[in-house]
């Protein structure tokens, strides 16, 4: 496939977000602390084309929720920007953001708190329908809200009743028909199945990748389970500590992974189909975010670590096609070498 | 260390009868277990998974006298050695756990004291269950920090809980639960609360440890990849019952019970790209609405009538057993329907 060069639907560049996680002003005074702050997203960039899903994926903590909060600006960054369409949401006036903000929307992870439990369904579905005055007349906001019902899987009489009535599965399905109200064309989707047991996780994987195909929907897949990401997306990227560490398509990154971060991440899978083979075992955990290593913040834990590795942080730069990296022993062709140590463990 | 001598009778170690749970509540009693029947061999790893609300910690809540009220077992028996502990006095049956049963649970905090130090929690518990000395009791704590992978164990023995990760505080609790040289551990979803290269650590410790103790493992988890890795034998929960029991390799691999092949369906795999997920429409019924017959009915492909009237009792199938009518050996007529 040689595709012409198409213009992303989303650019991240090099997006930054720290919080102060200080303790209060007067325990610093008596405890003789200075403020600290955390880096939760650390400059990082990509580019999302329309109608794909784009992934990422990390142990918890490494800031994939933050990235999405940012994407849909429920948080400011400190630093860098995002582009929608063309259009960066900061440098447009209020009439204009607003516009814009009604093309994308974000599920959540927890279908329990993300719906007002006093609020009938219909209303909650209806709510961005009456907020971005799409529709007006009652009438036609009912119609729409029971067309949005059927459309994930659920009956236009589930609208009259209360969240608490509906199982996990089926309170996503209701945040997905808000999310879709306003014919959004990007969806921000925060590990929207962790919560879900396994078999309802495939009805709503199968919900979502059916509306994509019906709506040409584009999304940002997060999810800390590499085969549900293997599933559902094209393109990944792999975070650690607030960076970006490795970005492939998909097929790349989970049958040729080269960071030695994902390479442990993929080891750690368990092995469902039975092969029998050992698998080397990951090592130590993720570090406090607060005090990072310095260098590569992974190189406590990676066996292809060196005296540069402590020292300089590793850029994220092309290695190969279809792939980047962002490690000194991939860019020095020294990745051959098993990235694991063999434990008995 | 010598695996305990095999009892004469050659009992398994433990065996669970017609289990049966109950909640009284004001609008009736519900059933929450209905009829659980499994043994548990010495040494053996017992994997129990199932979706959330399937009976699995209410299980092992029972088999080591754990049950909070008003929960109540009101059937059905739990023999340990084939002696019956499913009705013992409080004060026995704490005697009981630790020393011959012990339990890991999904939050470790819960397990562990944030006042005292881990050394103090694991030296208190080696000589509530073993006739030795404090300094002897301090040594083979150490022993056991080391040998459940906490570097410099002698120097960890005194911090506190809040000092260490969620992984090391696993595997602290980890220690704690090996400290009686139990014959069984009930671990409830012991990984679930972690990170993903956290969780394949503790379970290759699990593993390792039970291999070299001989201890008997009943492993509680809804992650059937976990159970693949881990288990010898499963028993797959579905609404209360087991639907199907048996060596781990042939359920995963072949299984036969609808639901469990429905649920193995269900599951992204890594080598399978991006093929649809086989799908089980509707969820897992409440306790208040257990379907009449097989509870999983309204939900199978494959019902016929005999499953909306009759209760399936466990069936041999395959190298399995299944709840389910299409392995009654009557029923080949209906089958080729
Ligand atoms: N509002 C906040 N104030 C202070 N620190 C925060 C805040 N939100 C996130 N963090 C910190 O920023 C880092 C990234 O958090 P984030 O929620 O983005 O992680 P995540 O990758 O989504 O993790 P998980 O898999 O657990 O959801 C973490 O160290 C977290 O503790
Ligand atoms: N205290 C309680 N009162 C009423 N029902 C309960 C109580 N505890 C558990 N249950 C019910 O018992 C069933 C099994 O629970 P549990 O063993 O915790 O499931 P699992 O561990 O498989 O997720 C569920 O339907 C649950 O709602
Ligand atoms: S080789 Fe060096 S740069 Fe690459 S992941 Fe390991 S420590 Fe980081
Ligand atoms: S007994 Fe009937 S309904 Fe139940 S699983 Fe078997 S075929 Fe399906
Ligand atoms: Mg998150
Ligand atoms: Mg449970």
């Amino acid at each position: 496939m040689n595709a012409p060069p198409v213009t992303p639907l989303l650019q991240v560049e090099d997006l930054r977000c720290t919080f102060d996680v200080s303790k209060p002003w007067l325990n610093r005074l008596i405890e003789g602390e200075p403020r600290r702050s955390l880096k939760a997203v650390d400059g990082v960039s990509f580019d999302i084309t329309r109608g794909e899903t784009f992934a990422l994926v990390g142990e918890s903590g490494c800031g994939k929720s933050t990235v999405a909060r940012l994407v849909v600006g429920l948080y400011q960054p400190d630093g860098g920007r995002i582009v929608f369409d063309g259009e960066d949401p900061a440098q447009l006036d209020a009439a204009r953001r607003q516009k814009l903000r009604r093309r994308f929307q974000m599920i959540f992870q927890d279908p329990y708190a993300s719906l007002n439990p006093r609020w009938r369904v219909d209303r909650i579905i209806a709510e961005p329908i009456r907020v971005f005055g799409l529709m007006r007349e009652d009438a036609q906001i009912r119609r729409r809200v029971a067309e949005l019902l059927t459309l994930v899987g659920l009956s236009p009489a589930d609208g009259t009743r209360y969240p608490h009535e509906f199982s996990g599965g089926q309170r996503q399905r209701i945040c997905i028909a808000r999310a879709l109200a306003n014919n959004p064309e990007f969806l921000v989707c925060d590990e929207p199945t962790s919560a879900l047991d396994v078999s309802v996780q495939a009805q709503i994987l199968n919900l979502m990748k059916d509306l994509q195909d019906e709506f040409g929907l584009t999304y940002l897949f997060i999810s800390h389970d590499l085969a549900v990401v293997r599933h559902m997306a094209n393109r990944v990227g792999v975070m650690y500590l607030g960076r970006l560490v490795e970005i492939a398509d998909s097929r790349t990154l989970f049958e040729q992974a080269r960071h030695p971060y994902t390479r442990m991440l993929l080891a750690t899978i368990p092995d469902i189909s039975m092969s029998g083979q050992a698998r080397p075992a990951a090592q130590g955990e993720v570090p406090n975010p607060i005090t990072p290593p310095p260098g590569c913040t992974f190189h406590p834990r990676c066996a292809l670590a060196d005296e540069r590795c402590r020292r300089e942080p590793p850029q994220l730069l092309p290695a190969g096609p279809a792939r980047h990296a962002a490690c000194h022993a991939v860019q020095e062709g020294r990745d051959a070498a098993p990235a694991l140590r063999h434990d008995t463990d | 260390m010598a695996p305990p001598p095999l009892s004469p009778n050659d009992a398994p170690l433990l065996r669970v009868r017609g289990l049966r749970i109950e909640f009284p509540t004001r609008r009736g009693t519900l059933v929450a277990i209905d009829d659980v029947s499994f043994d548990v061999a010495r040494g053996e790893v017992l994997g129990m998974v199932g979706e959330s609300g399937a009976g699995k910690s209410l299980t092992g809540a029972a088999i080591i006298g754990l049950l909070e009220p008003p929960g109540r077992i009101a059937g059905g028996e739990i023999l340990l050695h084939g002696r019956p502990i499913h009705a013992l006095p409080p004060a026995e049956m704490r005697r009981i756990r630790g020393r011959h049963i012990s339990m890991v649970f999904q939050d470790p905090l819960t397990s562990l004291n944030p006042l005292l130090t881990v050394g103090d929690q694991i030296v208190e518990t080696i000589l509530t269950h073993k006739p030795i000395g404090e300094q002897a009791a301090r040594r083979r704590a150490v022993e056991l920090l080391e040998e459940v992978g906490i570097p410099a164990p002698d120097q960890r023995i005194d911090h506190y809980p809040h000092q260490f990760s969620g992984g090391m505080r696993q595997r602290v609790v980890i220690a704690l639960a090996l400290c009686a040289d139990p014959e069984l551990i009930i671990a409830d979803e012991p990984t679930t609360a972690l990170d993903v290269s956290v969780q394949a650590q503790i379970i290759a410790l699990l593993r390792r440890l039970c291999r070299e103790h001989h201890t008997a493992v009943i492993l509680v988890t809804h992650d059937m990849g976990v159970i693949a890795e881990t288990a010898d034998r499963v028993a797959v929960m579905y609404a209360g019952r087991i639907a199907e029991i048996g060596p781990v390799r042939e359920v995963v691999k072949q299984p036969q019970h609808p639901y469990t092949r429905g649920l193995m369906g269900s599951i992204p795999v890594l080598g399978a790209g991006s093929r649809r997920l086989v799908q089980i429409d509707g969820a897992m019924p409440r306790l208040t609405a257990i379907p009449s017959g097989c509870a999983f009915h309204p939900r199978c492909g494959e019902a016929f009538a005999r499953c909306r009237e009759e209760r399936p009792e466990l069936l041999a199938a395959g190298h399995a057993r299944a709840a389910c009518w299409l392995y009654a050996g009557d029923n080949a007529a209906e089958r080729a329907r």
